[in-house]
């Protein structure tokens, strides 16, 4: 990728992507819109369109967690489970004691999650990697116990997820509605609220974040928390989206929430980035998703693919940017 | 305390701990006996090849978060490979899969070096990729293993010439693993490539500066746990009989092992006879929970949660080093 260019290029590359980074991910997605469009006509349409956001609506909230996380060098990757507990609660508990009650009882879970996540890197100074993996695998085991117990219950899915998840006004997804405040409130946040720059001090130089009197380990709890909160409300989304509770429901969008957000140019490493790129990101790999099914590609093609555009985005932002 | 912990006194400590989750063992289950011994090893055989991998990398100053996607690459190979295969073409097929092994983890390490990406970010990468190449050579379990390779860890030891009841008690898996670990680890601890590992691990200036070549020792040390990750992969492949595309709970587990083990995250200290009887120590725990007729599930979650435990415990431990 990089190879085949001059070194001159190559800066003023770097230069362009540091100064207006989402500049490149309007042309790549465009540009794959132009291929789809070569390799199917007929696709394009304002249906298509619409679908392809709803589509892409979960994997840019789920990728909120990774972005935020990925800000201060951290990474989530129980965002997945989080999301599939609050999912998965949500649809057998609402038999039973109503769709409110079902969905606070599967929001505390998704909070639970995250704080365990903060706990153990706010205080155990844990890789966040290696925490929320494990955090991960134990809610999956609760998971499981909890399904045992609820097996005769059947399930039933809230009118408001459904109307949420499905549904359509003027041609447009209604997960809109959800989104767009969202999408608002995390941009804000992001860049001018306090909260929002600890993010960014702590990714960039977390000792000297220290030294300027930032509570880190306050930042790490609330951060993880928070993570843990909008993956379940992803989970809520997605639930109203595909209508089945099954126990690995938000589990395939585990590694393209990472893939977005490395793609929209969050740097895994910290500091660099926002959900503006993610955003942008998200709606790429939707759209290549679409092409590769098109394409007929097996899953484990997929996967491939998405794990060496990890590392190749990855490797030519530090190629593009650690010029001494 | 770091002096007892670095010492021989930790790895001592956790023998007598193996001998007494054993003693409680029989205490539990009168009748516990060879054939619980040997399904003891059967399980653990995985788990301690991955560790002995992971504990490689860990001490010479990397991760490596794909070991689990690479046992299930291994693990698939064979299976394809020895299906219908006859037993002389079966010792082909086990050599190609190490070598396989071999190959992988230095495509890790050369990686690592080539892009100057952090290990940690470069093996979750890998980690997709490897299971998508697990994916694409074997969609669902299946394929076979040849019968000699399965009677290798199977059942009690039988010597020509011993009565059984003298040498049935030792687990095949045991010995199969004490062998391969000394045919491969024990030539290159006593070389000045083991010397290397260590030496990367504590400080890779200093190293640098000692005339030690970083980058080729770092691919090395990868190799080697691609190496072991395969015979992980090739033993999943022995118990079960089939290849398992899917990949086990081997990341975590051996990461946990490792740290119970007494190698430090951070590189350049501990050994790799810690790890394997952490190895032992954590399967005993989950086997007793199972004689106890605890709810598998719930197990499950009892084991999580002592993994993280003893990661969060050995993370604290670091940074207290770091300082001191």
């Amino acid at each position: 990728m990089t190879s085949a260019t001059t070194d001159a290029p190559l800066a003023r590359l770097g230069r362009l992507m540091v100064d207006n980074p989402l500049l490149p991910l309007v042309v790549l997605l465009f540009a794959l819109i132009g291929v789809l469009a070569l390799l199917n006509p007929a696709i394009l349409s304002m249906f298509w369109a619409s679908n392809t956001l709803k589509i892409a609506i979960p994997l840019a909230m789920l990728a909120a967690c990774q972005t935020l996380t990925m800000l201060t060098g951290g990474i989530d990757l129980s965002a997945g489970t989080a999301a599939t507990v609050a999912a998965y609660v949500t649809a057998t508990a609402t038999p039973l004691i109503g769709a409110p009650g079902a969905i606070g009882i599967a929001m505390t879970c998704a909070l639970a999650i995250g704080m365990v996540n903060g706990v153990g890197v706010a205080f155990a100074r844990v890789h966040p990697l290696i925490m929320t993996l494990g955090t991960g695998l134990i809610a999956t085991g609760c998971l499981l116990v909890y399904q045992r117990s609820v097996i005769s219950t059947g399930t039933e899915y809230p009118a408001l997820l459904v109307w949420l998840g499905t549904g359509r006004t003027l041609g447009l997804p209604n997960g809109l509605a959800l989104f767009i405040p969202f999408a608002i409130l995390i941009l804000w946040a992001q860049r001018r609220s306090g909260f929002g720059r600890l993010l960014y001090a702590i990714g960039s130089n977390e000792a000297a974040a220290r030294l300027s009197g930032v509570r880190v380990w306050q930042v790490h709890l609330a951060l993880y928390s928070l993570s843990g909160v909008i993956a379940g409300l992803t989970g809520l989304l997605y639930l109203g989206m595909v209508k089945t509770a099954s126990l690995s429901l938000a589990l395939p969008l585990d590694l393209p929430s990472v893939a977005a957000a490395v793609i929209g140019g969050t740097s895994i490493f910290g500091g660099r980035g926002g959900y503006g790129g993610t955003i942008l990101g998200a709606l790429i790999l939707t759209v290549l998703a679409t092409m590769l099914t098109l394409l007929q590609m097996p899953e484990g093609g997929r996967r491939i693919l998405y794990g060496a555009i990890i590392l190749a985005v990855t490797a030519l932002y530090i190629r593009l940017t650690d010029r001494g | 305390m770091m002096r007892l912990i670095g010492g021989n006194g930790w790895t001592i400590g956790l023998a007598v701990l193996l001998a007494l989750l054993l003693v409680a063992t029989k205490a539990i289950q009168p009748d516990f006996g060879p054939s619980g011994l040997d399904n003891l090893a059967r399980s653990a055989l995985p788990f301690a090849l991955a560790t002995v991998g992971m504990a490689i990398v860990v001490i010479a100053g990397g991760i490596d978060l794909s070991v689990a996607a690479m046992m299930a690459v291994a693990s698939v190979t064979a299976a394809v490979l020895m299906d219908g295969a006859s037993d002389g073409q079966a010792v082909f097929a086990v050599l190609a899969v190490l070598l396989l092994g071999l190959g992988m983890g230095a495509l890790n390490g050369a990686l690592i070096v080539v892009t100057r990406v952090p290990d940690i970010v470069v093996t979750l990468a890998m980690l997709f990729v490897w299971q998508g190449v697990a994916l694409l050579i074997l969609n669902a379990p299946g394929g076979g293993a040849a019968p000699w390779l399965r009677a290798l860890a199977v059942g009690g030891v039988t010597l020509p010439g011993v009565p059984p009841a003298f040498t049935e008690w030792l687990p095949r898996g045991v010995v199969f693993l004490a062998v391969v670990v000394a045919a491969v680890w024990l030539p290159i601890r006593r070389s000045k490539l083991g010397l290397r590992f260590y030496a990367i691990g504590s400080d890779p200036q200093a190293a640098f500066r000692s005339g030690v070549s970083v980058g080729p020792t770092r691919i090395a040390a990868y190799a080697v746990c691609g190496l072991f990750a395969a015979l992980g992969g090739l033993s999943v492949t022995m118990a079960t009989g089939i290849g398992e595309p899917i990949p086990g709970p081997y990341l975590l587990a051996s990461v946990a092992a490792v740290v119970l083990g007494g190698v430090v995250l951070g590189g350049g200290r501990g050994g790799i006879l810690g790890p394997i009887l952490a190895v032992f120590v954590l399967r005993t725990v989950r086997m007793d929970l199972t004689l106890l007729s605890v709810d598998p599930n719930v197990a499950a979650i009892v084991e999580g949660t002592i993994m993280v435990a003893v990661v969060m415990f050995g993370a604290v431990l670091a940074t207290r080093g770091r300082r001191g």
